[in-house]
């Protein structure tokens, strides 16, 4: 059974990942003990395969870091729901394949213990027995997110040229 | 209709006509920046490197500032691993440890003009919209790609303007302003957003429009930008850059906002940033009086000579009060002897500043600087979320350099103006 864990508003990425470990620490599990450590100690330790996120508006805001989101990748997180993303973190989810669905009514609607789940190719987001659309993403992104991330997509792009 | 500053230079670097918010570019950078992430952002591309080689000697630019010098042995082969990949690839452009923080890097050394489209994979590489740069942060992975393929992808940002009229009292500063601005507009306001100002921000400095810019991220601004007129010119004069070296580009009068706003600076106040998000701002009377321990006088957000020079005119001739820690961190070495030469270092010393080497250390909690569970930091940094200098049960306030002298002065927050003797 996944879990969601659910956060409030400008949860940045010295929450996510402190920074004090942002040179000791780049591959996944270096980044896993630490992640969330200032918002919630538990989570590390309890995250599961599959779970879900929800939190508030401008997720990830802050430094350019992104251990939160190979941390988050690494940890299992199926999707983060908020209401906003900070941009620089929005970008990094793309180039790194985390799934991050912005969706504000979808996060509104929730209230503790209710099942949360995503389906990506139809662009719903079910909270309890509520549905809710979010819009797709473009076919710029979308080619990324199927080529596995920006460095599969760019080797392919340089492979065509040679 | 006309076009916004992002609108225009987004279209020139793509080599379209014209384009519209929302429309995703594919653009090639004049600069990729990394500091001492570098290693990790190369070491994702080992075997691509042996396979394509870098795309370009010049776009990476190259900057050891995060923690130098090194703390530790695992530093120090982040730093000598840095350095085999500079000299492997032939990059052009690298600063070693000392030069100083990235962004005062780059914009001393000439790297960010106007007109230019620059990336850097660190989130306050928007403090080159000073110059009329469009700069904006992005990740490793992203920085990693660059390096191989030279492009990368943009979302055509919409644009907010805010006009600036008058000029700012005595002892207040564009920290003052930058931070009213965010308290006002949130640290979501401008997410996505391209943030211009315009009206007469003649009165503003270089040094100053360095300060707004660099906090542009602060509010979540993709882009935080000032026109690159006579000011800007003349100090790009300053540091051997003739103006036809570079071609600026502007918005026109006439272009399309998602939000326009307006300040008369004289109506600025000084201003705190209270724990732990940096919107959260109040006029410095509310919170006169709350005791600090330590005072970070400098970064690449206040860590120019005007910054030290600001704050070495309250606290000439005297004493911070016991148990007060000045630490000074000035932005570069150019800023540091510049800042020696005038005077304002010795008096700072003197008044029982600690000099650290330019560098970002404590302001992120790497290096130096570090706080105890409990104790209370004044700086004139960026950020004040929790744990961002190495202890999660401190707190951070931020402010100007007058603040944090004059506060320094009180062992407590102070109101800077009770202080100014000019």
């Amino acid at each position: 059974m996944s879990k969601t864990w659910k956060y409030g508003d400008d949860v940045n990425t010295d929450m996510l990942f402190p920074g004090k470990y942002t040179y000791a620490c780049a591959k996944a599990g270096e980044i896993l003990p630490h992640l969330l450590e200032d918002l919630d100690p538990g989570f590390a330790k309890e995250v599961r395969k599959g779970d879900i996120i929800v939190a508030g508006r401008n997720f990830g805001c802050g430094s350019s870091r992104e251990q939160p989101v190979i941390g988050l990748v690494a940890a299992g997180v199926a999707a983060v729901v908020a209401t906003s993303f900070a941009r620089i973190f929005y970008r990094a989810a793309i180039n790194q394949g985390l799934l991050l669905v912005e969706c504000p009514e979808a996060v509104d609607a929730y209230r503790e213990g209710d099942p949360v789940s995503v389906d990506v190719a139809a662009g719903k987001v079910a909270v309890g027995a509520k549905s809710f659309s979010f819009p797709g993403l473009p076919k710029e992104i979308l080619a990324i997110r199927e080529a596995g991330g920006l460095l599969p997509y760019a080797r392919a792009k340089l492979r065509n040229r040679k | 209709m006309g076009k916004t500053f992002a609108e225009k230079v987004l279209a020139k670097k793509a080599g379209l006509k014209e384009v519209r918010p929302g429309q995703i570019v594919t653009v090639r950078p004049d600069h990729l920046l990394s500091h001492d992430n570098t290693a990790a952002i190369v070491e994702k591309i080992t075997g691509d490197l042996a396979e394509f080689g870098v795309c370009s000697r010049e776009l990476h630019v190259v900057v050891l500032d995060h923690v130098v010098p090194a703390a530790s042995e695992k530093d120090a082969a982040n730093h000598k691993a840095i350095r085999e990949y500079v000299r492997k690839h032939g990059i052009r452009y690298f600063y070693d440890v000392g030069v100083g923080v990235c962004h005062q890097v780059m914009v001393e050394k000439g790297l960010a003009l106007p007109g230019m489209v620059i990336v850097g994979s660190d989130s306050h590489t928007c403090m080159y919209g000073a110059l009329g740069v469009f700069a904006t942060g992005i990740d490793r992975t992203e920085a990693s790609a660059l390096i191989l393929t030279c492009e990368t992808w943009f979302k055509v940002p919409e644009s907010i303007r805010i006009d600036l009229r008058g000029s700012l009292g005595p002892a207040v500063t564009a920290k003052d302003l930058i931070l009213t601005i965010i308290g006002e507009l949130g640290a979501d306001g401008a997410n996505y957003q391209s943030v211009e100002f315009h009206g007469r921000p003649g009165s503003l400095t270089i040094d100053d429009r360095l300060t707004v810019a660099n906090m542009g991220i602060e509010m979540g601004a993709k882009a935080a930008v000032f026109e690159a007129d006579k000011v800007a010119a003349d100090y790009l004069k300053s540091i051997g850059v003739p103006p036809k070296s570079y071609e600026p580009v502007w918005a026109d009068a006439d272009a399309a906002y998602a939000r326009r706003m307006e300040y008369d600076l004289s109506r600025v106040v000084p201003v705190v940033a209270k724990p732990h998000t940096v919107d959260n701002v109040v006029p410095v009377g509310e919170v006169e009086g709350t005791p600090i321990e330590q005072f970070l006088l400098g970064t690449c957000t206040n860590g120019r000579v005007s910054d030290f020079e600001l704050a070495a005119s309250i606290l000439k001739g005297r004493r911070v009060a016991d148990g007060a820690r000045l630490l000074l961190l000035p932005a570069s070495r150019e800023v540091l002897r510049q800042a020696m030469a005038s005077g304002a270092i010795d008096t700072l010393v003197e008044a029982g500043g600690m000099l650290l080497p330019p560098g970002c250390g404590p302001c992120l909690g790497a290096h130096m600087g570090v706080l105890a569970p409990g104790e209370r930091c004044l700086s004139t940094s960026n950020r004040n979320f929790k744990g961002r200098m190495g202890c999660g049960k401190a707190d951070i306030f931020l402010a100007s350099p007058a603040t944090v002298a004059a506060s320094a002065l009180h062992g407590a927050i102070h109101d800077p103006r009770k202080e100014i003797r000019r």
